[in-house]
């Protein structure tokens, strides 16, 4: 079946088109270019004043693994707020702040996302995450594995083992864990807290192995480039959230000697201590620093006021958070000699200083970073908000009196502590096309997502032109998604199911000698066990596996 | 013939994968590291292999026919039992969202326990490798956790070699409650448990003063339900004095009313241990009969636990109304549907309700149900997925013979279809 969309204008910077009106072909499932000589069109939409985009890709969002389903049990009250009810065509299931897996993958869809990366596929867990992507229609997904607080990498270190180790290992852990990305999370911290230690800094040791965090890092920074995964190690740094932990990222940035480094949820990592309060913003100084150093890339992590629940593998952070819990409660776990998490849900409120400097750092982030193409729009789903509202988050980031007006209407006190209002910058379409979209596929390495020049998967969103930039991206017109219309108007009106995108880099066999005898010793699986097939993911005929190629 | 190693166990609850089967034809023996909860639960025989309506046998057909046109009319259909794998799990939501019926996984009663501590105040746990690893002092409240799972201190308290103790042998055991029936808790070395005997109704007292004593609050009774308060201060001193302890009790063992204050009791005691610079962890036991893969599943599916309805046309969670129990002797429900791949002992409550029951081979009924679907058993029959006790990890389950028995998957998705 041929598709075409007719006359709308396009922002596509993968190709470098910014708001030009151009004819899209598609055919099974793909975008190609437009057929020689004579040809049929079997559906033609007449797109004259939409904008077109490619879907939208969610490069940091929690949608799969353990911590986000003790999430959901937690808070059965914020689930019976926004109730959904099964149509012809859809499950039922709850919304808010951690959606059931169904409405996750409508939600995303009805937003014109067409694919979202669970950043904590803990390696013992990675089964669950990818069971539960399973379960999330329409998008297409993946999952960067995290490491750092395993003891398995923490006693390569202590043992002096060289670099080539500790990249088989890391290879072999993204197969068996079927990931496209590294992450790490307080590198050693987690660890640390098994230990009892409650804090730990850049330099400061883990008390059993007397490794620090700058050494973790720097192992698996290079690991990841050796190996040659598109995607920079990801890293949920030092010392989140603790007033005056710019210093720490700006010494992280500094200490990666240059390696590709992705700094996720800059926002929570940019504080410093100032004024009467002992809280201030770092965004400037932090935004500087990615300014001048082209080898980071972040995203922000922006919080939005309102109830959510924050649910990390930080458990040494998350226990120090749990002063904050609203409602109070709260769940910490160490896990498996492998990784922990911690649930806490939090109220951010405009009229709380911390909370609402915190709202003003994520923005300034945003507007004081030069290069859309390395910042990436997120707020952490479900830590700072949940996903749903990334439409108010675009409207705030292009909308400059818009944004005022909120500003002024927050805590005075953080009001006064925040340059926002001297900020003029506003996104441009192709700005937000580049955030959300070709930069995102870029960044993970997806090589035919992203972008809508011929032989691109036919994901596809159009919006109809709005000044309201909220209500224009809240409710796309049409959704297009491997070619299929799965949603009019803001509805879902066909489901399919997406593919799960991995990559696969060589590692040396031998590996597993090793790894078999730790097993046998130490865990409580044996190894055979633990390694997770591709029949996992296909067997229930609806998902699928797609291998990226390696950057050379 | 062939031998089958490093199988895993849906049944323990404890992940045990370590076991060695031997397959002849249909026929299954467990060979190495069985145990007197996995040996007969892999051993069971296949008895019926043909579905039956009404207690004629009938192909599978005829049989998903009949569950769907039973099911067809209905106003409120339970689905009990709830105890299969991942994907049975999934078909059981999928089915239950389309009839409107509600899901009730038949250890829920015990397990509300734990997770009305969790939706009121959450906790700390941990899970199997760090006990196994970390763990120099076990506290087992209410619970003989060897009759519970026979291989647990084996696997994972007298293991040889532990990442972060020197002598395995060497640690704590403490039993408060119930007192052990054997002598697993007894190390290696001959180091025997310590027993803070009371009667099980007794704990929530016992355990407030537990509590009272680790935040260091004056208690001036001697005794409390017949346990020294002097051996209760001796045992607040050795959680301070723990690196890693860990508490563990079994829900359902708390059988009295209101046990969810004594899991509350518990956990907030634990996180009271970490305030006072060392760290402590809870271990719920469970993982028996599918029962933590239905609430996950449910969980990610829903948003709630396995006790919960979708008659408004949404999910609707209800910890207490949506017991299958309480819906039948109210007179509420309009139809059974009793899903049980793992136990064929375990079979449906009593009722003049039209009833479907998909399950084990070898069911016996008192009253035969008006459609009677044999299914293979996850793990045995065919592949699938099942948690552990812990929560965080799904084991892999394999197939180890060729039976012909449908998954609860099959069956459950294409009684949906026929809707």
């Amino acid at each position: 079946m041929l598709i075409r969309l007719t006359g709308g204008t396009v922002y596509d910077p993968a190709s470098g088109i910014d708001g030009q009106q151009q004819d899209i072909y598609i055919e099974n499932g793909r975008i190609i270019d437009k057929p020689q000589g004579e040809f049929k069109v079997d559906q033609d939409y007449d797109l004259q004043g939409k904008v077109v985009m490619s879907g939208a890709i969610d490069m940091h969002t929690h949608i799969g693994g353990g911590k986000g389903n003790i999430a959901r049990m937690l808070l059965p009250e914020d689930h019976r707020q926004d109730p959904v009810p099964r149509s012809d065509i859809t499950r039922s299931g709850c919304g808010h702040a951690m959606p059931s897996t169904f409405v996750t993958g409508y939600r995303y869809a009805e937003m014109g996302y067409t694919a979202g990366f669970e950043p904590a596929l803990l390696p013992i867990n990675a089964r669950q995450a990818h069971m539960e992507m399973g379960d999330i229609p329409i998008l297409d997904k993946g999952g960067y594995v995290m490491l750092g607080s395993d003891d398995y990498l923490l006693r390569l270190l202590t043992a002096k083992k060289d670099q080539k180790a500790i990249n088989d290992y890391v290879a072999w852990t993204m197969h068996t864990a079927k990931a496209i990305g590294v992450k790490v999370v307080n590198p050693g911290g987690i660890n640390a807290f098994k230990f009892n230690q409650r804090k730990l800094d850049l330099d400061e040791q883990n008390a059993h192995y007397g490794v620090t965090p700058r050494e973790i890092l720097q192992v698996l920074a290079t690991a990841v480039k050796e190996l040659g995964v598109p995607h920079p190690l990801h890293v949920h740094g030092c010392n989140l959230g603790v007033p005056g932990n710019v210093q720490t990222t700006l010494d992280t940035i500094q200490g990666i000697g240059g390696l590709p480094m992705h700094l996720t949820h800059i926002q929570f990592h940019s504080y410093g201590t100032e004024g009467d309060f002992k809280f201030s913003s770092g965004a400037a100084q932090i935004a500087e620093a990615i300014n001048s150093n082209k080898n980071i890339t972040v995203d922000v992590g922006q919080i939005l006021f309102g109830q959510t629940v924050t649910a990390s593998g930080d458990n040494m952070r998350q226990h120090a958070n749990h002063k904050f819990a609203s409602p109070n409660k709260w769940v910490v776990m160490d896990i498996e000699c492998d990784a922990g998490c911690g649930v806490v849900p939090f109220k951010y409120k405009d009229q709380n200083f911390v909370n609402a400097l915190q709202w003003a750092i994520g923005l300034e982030t945003f507007l004081l970073v030069n290069d859309p193409w390395r910042i990436f729009l997120t707020t952490d789903h479900p830590n700072g908000a949940p996903f749903t509202s990334y439409p108010h988050l675009i409207r705030l980031l292009m909308d400059r009196s818009f944004r005022n007006d909120m500003l002024s209407t927050i805590h005075p006190e953080a009001q006064k502590m925040t340059t926002l209002a001297s900020i003029d910058r506003e996104y441009t379409l192709q700005e937000i096309a580049i955030m959300t979209r070709a930069g995102a596929a870029k960044l993970i390495g997806l090589t035919d997502r992203g972008g809508l020049s011929a032989g691109n998967f036919a994901d596809i969103t159009i919006y109809t032109d709005n000044a309201d930039r909220q209500k224009m991206f809240e409710k796309p017109d049409y959704v297009f998604k491997d070619g299929q219309l799965v949603v009019v108007n803001g509805k879902v009106v066909s489901t399919k199911w997406g593919t799960t995108h991995v990559v696969k880099p060589d590692f040396d066999p031998s590996v597993e000698k090793g790894l078999k005898d730790y097993f046998d010793r130490y865990l409580t699986m044996k190894l055979g066990n633990f390694k997770i097939s591709d029949d996992e993911i296909i067997e229930d005929g609806r998902g699928s596996i797609t291998v990226h190629p390696l950057s050379s | 013939m062939i031998e089958i190693t490093e199988v895993p166990s849906p049944f323990c609850g404890i992940g045990t994968d370590d076991l060695t089967i031997r397959v002849d034809g249909v026929s299954i023996k467990v060979i190495e590291n069985g145990c007197a909860v996995n040996t007969p639960a892999f051993e069971q025989a296949i008895t019926d292999t043909s579905p039956r309506v009404n207690g004629q046998e009938v192909s599978l057909d005829v049989a998903i026919t009949a569950a769907a046109a039973l099911l067809k009319d209905t106003r409120l259909p339970v689905i009990g039992g709830c105890a299969t794998d991942v994907n049975g799990m999934r078909a059981l939501l999928a089915l239950a969202d389309r009839a409107g019926a509600v899901v009730d996984n038949m250890n829920f009663t015990g397990a509300r326990n734990n997770f009305l501590a969790l939706q009121d105040s959450g906790w700390m746990n941990t899970t199997l490798a760090e006990v196994k690893n970390r763990c120099d002092l076990l506290l087992i409240v209410g619970t003989d956790l060897e009759a519970f799972a026979p291989r647990f201190f084996e696997r994972y308290l007298w293991n040889k070699e532990a990442m972060f103790l020197a002598d395995t042998s060497a640690r704590d055991i403490v039993y408060l409650g119930q007192s052990p029936t054997g002598s697993a808790s007894t190390s290696p070395t001959g180091k025997q448990a310590h027993v803070l005997p009371c009667a099980t109704e007794d704990l929530p007292e016992v355990i407030a003063v537990l509590r009272a004593l680790v935040k260091a609050q004056p208690i001036t009774a001697k005794t409390v339900c017949g346990i020294a308060v002097a051996d209760l201060q001796a045992l607040a001193d050795k959680f301070k004095a723990a690196k890693y302890s860990v508490v563990t009790w079994a829900a359902s063992a708390l059988a009295y009313a209101q046990a969810e204050l004594t899991v509350q009791q518990l956990s907030e005691m634990i996180k009271d241990i970490n305030n006072q610079n060392t760290r402590s962890s809870g271990l719920p036991l469970a993982g028996k009969e599918g029962d933590q893969t239905a609430n996950q599943v449910c969980g990610w599916t829903t948003g709630y636990p396995a006790r919960m309805r979708f008659s408004a046309g949404y999910p609707e969670y209800d910890p207490f109304l949506n017991d299958t129990n309480l819906l039948l002797a109210n007179g509420e429900a309009d139809a059974l549907v009793w899903v049980q791949a793992f136990n064929s002992k375990s079979v449906p409550p009593e009722t003049t309700l039209p009833t479907i029951v998909v399950a084990r081979s070898g069911m016996v009924f008192t009253k035969e149900p008006e459609v009677f679907i044999p299914v293979g058993t996850p793990g045995i029959d065919h592949v699938g997925h099942a948690y552990r006790m812990d929560n965080v990890v799904a084991i892999r389950l394999k197939k180890l013979r060729d039976s012909g028995l449908p998954s609860t998957a099959e069956v459950l998705n294409a009684i949906e279809q026929a809707l």
